[in-house]
């Protein structure tokens, strides 16, 4: 021991010494990991503008319509114009377009999509071609048939009134930006913590840095801190893009909604770590994780909701923890739900991310 | 002398069959620049890498600083730097950046603008780490090793693959740290590296110590501290004339180049000449040298140094 005593004459220079306090390896771990990020072009699209164009492009694709208007043909014969008036003389004129066209021409379009509905009058009546398995051909069948009837004079027997609701909330952008904002927090949890270890770990930097007197622990903190400052720009990116292009409604309190973001964006790191935790090279490691995100992808309600799959396999799903993240978020943000209300969800997170870094710990490899 | 670092039956098995590492002892001395010669394979990453506390011994002890990995981890790595081989660091982070990261990790560091300065950096601080040249990045990571104020430096192949001008710079560097009281444990295939750079020497094959010296103990061990080589135009009937010539010690033939160690070659060449001329051959190629380690390295192991 006795040559600890003796002061180190260094090779270098050294005319101010620095003495480190306890928290700068950690401080400069998450300075240099915030900077590797922000210099990676890719992780910028992915993490930050890929899931506000997904949201913009289905937000448009599948905006609700205010007065969606139905196309139909008409296959021109001498009846053709006598439809045509019919329809004119209706008042629900404007939300139904029809074109008059030759038969061959009108039921090609018919088969592509185009015309959701022909329509063909001879002495006999009138005659739909429709596709059951269409849903806008089945409502514009029942549509142009009532709109045809009443202007021929059909009267209702029943006397019925219609109030119209369609507020923010119920519609399909209302579903999607928390999935989305789940799905995210998944994606960047994964190839943040998981794909950026296994890098390391190829580069031989996980050794150098063990070779140093880093401790372990501080690495592994600043990688979670890493994703926790991430999540609050993702947070902040998809809501303010929903509340601003799409005028949504967030009905929760923003604490609790940052809350269960922190909660799923550690989670998923610690499944991230998981993966990452032996395997030598990145192609694997990257395998690794689609295997673990695809089922999720599938299957935890991200564009459509889970319950079109079969009861028996609910429970199933209700146990992934992207089911519960994506459930958590949707209650709070689009029902205004508190936390507490939201334990059991919370627990299916912490239990899948508690156990995945534990295991992870248990076989993580340095070198 | 004070020894710094050594080990005693090191011995690493890897798998229960591949024996890396077969019972190894050295002692290094306290501001010493030691080399662990070797051809690829031989084991000399695996050792240093147990020295180094990255890798756990089948069996055999490691003592540094009076300390041992198993008591003391934390400690120890605050006195050794190490540079390992092939480490791609960051490409993302400057110079700068690289180095204040890792001297954020050590109590006591260097200051991070002497570094820069020692190891011709300077110039370089802002750049991302991969716009860097092969030299200045191999700088860069022996300056990740030197900016912990380290006692003890490791160095794992640290000149494979540079050009001979970035060699000498890393040599300048190592030589530096020696001055300052430093000690250097260094593994390298470059005989010229070992001769120039290193004090004492361990000659590894097959994970052991075959030879162990200063590099002029080394050459001196040579029976015969010259070597005479020389190659014929026509293949001559080989009846073990060579061997007969006066102060020839050993002969080695490889495909027609004949190497001779010689004490004296004054003595022998004239000889070689009129055998060579009684013989009716000719001579297409004759040098003499001084005995280096490579032929250390082959007349104890029957192969050259880079031979794979």
């Amino acid at each position: 021991m006795a040559y600890v005593e003796t002061p180190p004459t260094p090779a270098v220079a050294a005319s101010k010494m620095v003495t480190n306090g306890r928290w700068a390896g950690y401080r400069h771990l998450l300075g240099a990991r915030m900077k590797e990020l922000w210099r990676e072009p890719e992780v910028i699209f992915w993490v930050f503008v890929f899931p506000l164009l997904l949201a913009l492009g289905l937000g448009i694709a599948f905006r609700n319509k205010p007065a969606d208007i139905t196309t139909i043909a008409v296959v021109a014969n001498s009846h053709a114009q006598q439809v045509i008036d019919l329809l004119q003389r209706s008042p629900a004129k404007t939300a139904i377009h029809a074109d008059v066209l030759d038969a061959n021409v009108a039921f090609d379009r018919f088969r592509l999509g185009k015309y959701a509905l022909v329509v063909t009058a001879d002495d006999s009546g009138l005659h739909y071609r429709y596709d059951p398995a269409r849903p806008e051909s089945v409502l514009a069948r029942t549509q142009v048939d009532d709109v045809l009837q009443t202007a021929s004079g059909r009267n209702s027997p029943l006397k019925t009134e219609a109030t119209q609701s369609s507020q923010p909330g119920a519609r399909y952008i209302d579903f999607l930006v928390p999935g989305l904002l789940g799905m995210n927090l998944m994606n960047s949890g994964m190839w943040g913590i998981g794909f950026a270890i296994v890098e390391m770990r190829q580069r031989k930097l996980l050794k150098r840095f063990v070779a140093s007197p880093m401790r372990r622990t501080d690495f592994l903190l600043a990688m979670g801190s890493s994703r926790l400052v991430l999540m609050l720009i993702e947070v902040a990116l998809l809501l303010g893009f929903g509340v601003l292009v799409f005028h949504m409604r967030v009905e929760g309190s923003l604490l609790a909604i940052l809350l269960i973001g922190a909660l799923g964006a550690v989670s998923f790191g610690g499944i991230g770590l998981l993966t990452a935790s032996r395997a030598q090279k990145i192609e694997t490691v990257s395998g690794l994780i689609n295997l673990v995100m695809m089922p999720m992808w599938i299957f935890s309600g991200v564009f459509f909701s889970y319950e079109r799959f079969p009861q028996i396999v609910q429970p199933a799903i209700k146990a992934l923890p992207l089911t519960a993240l994506n459930d958590a978020l949707r209650a709070i943000i689009l029902q205004g739900e508190t936390l507490s209300s939201q334990a059991g969800r919370i627990i299916i997170l912490a239990v899948w991310g508690g156990v995945s870094f534990l295991l992870a710990l248990r076989w993580f490899r340095w070198t | 002398m004070e020894t710094v670092v050594s080990c005693r039956g090191l011995k690493k098995t890897y798998d229960r069959k591949v024996e890396a590492v077969r019972g190894l002892d050295l002692a290094i001395q306290a501001g010493e620049c030691f080399g662990l010669l070797g051809p690829n394979g031989a084991g000399k990453t695996t050792t240093i890498e147990i020295l180094e506390g990255l890798l756990t011994p089948t069996s055999g002890e490691v003592e540094i600083l009076g300390m041992t990995w198993q008591a003391h981890e934390q400690e120890l790595r605050e006195w050794l730097g190490v540079s390992l081989q092939e480490t791609r660091l960051s490409e993302k982070l400057t110079v700068r950046e690289t180095l204040e990261l890792f001297a954020s990790f050590y109590h006591r560091p260097n200051s991070v603008p002497a570094v820069l300065e020692e190891l011709s950096l300077g110039e370089k601080a802002d750049a991302l780490v991969g716009k860097l040249s092969g030299g200045q990045k191999q700088r860069l990571a022996v300056a990740t090793a030197l900016v912990g104020n380290p006692k003890i430096l490791f160095l794992d192949e640290p000149t494979t693959g540079l050009d001979p001008q970035s060699r000498r710079q890393l040599w300048d560097i190592i030589r530096q740290f020696q001055q300052g009281r430093g000690t250097v444990l260094l593994t390298t295939h470059y005989m010229d590296e070992a001769e120039r750079l290193c004090d004492r020497l361990a000659i590894i094959d097959h994970g052991q110590i075959i030879a162990a010296g200063t590099p002029s103990e080394l050459s001196a061990r040579l029976s015969g501290h010259h070597v005479v080589e020389f190659a014929l135009s026509d293949a001559v009937n080989d009846d073990g004339v060579w061997s007969r010539l006066p102060g020839v010690q050993a002969v080695r033939n490889e495909d027609g180049h004949f190497s001779l160690q010689v004490e004296e070659p004054h003595e022998t060449i004239p000889a070689l000449l009129s055998v060579v001329q009684q013989k009716g051959a000719r001579l297409v190629h004759l040098t003499t040298r001084q005995a280096s380690l490579e032929d250390v390295f082959v007349q104890l192991t029957g192969r050259h140094l880079r031979e794979e």
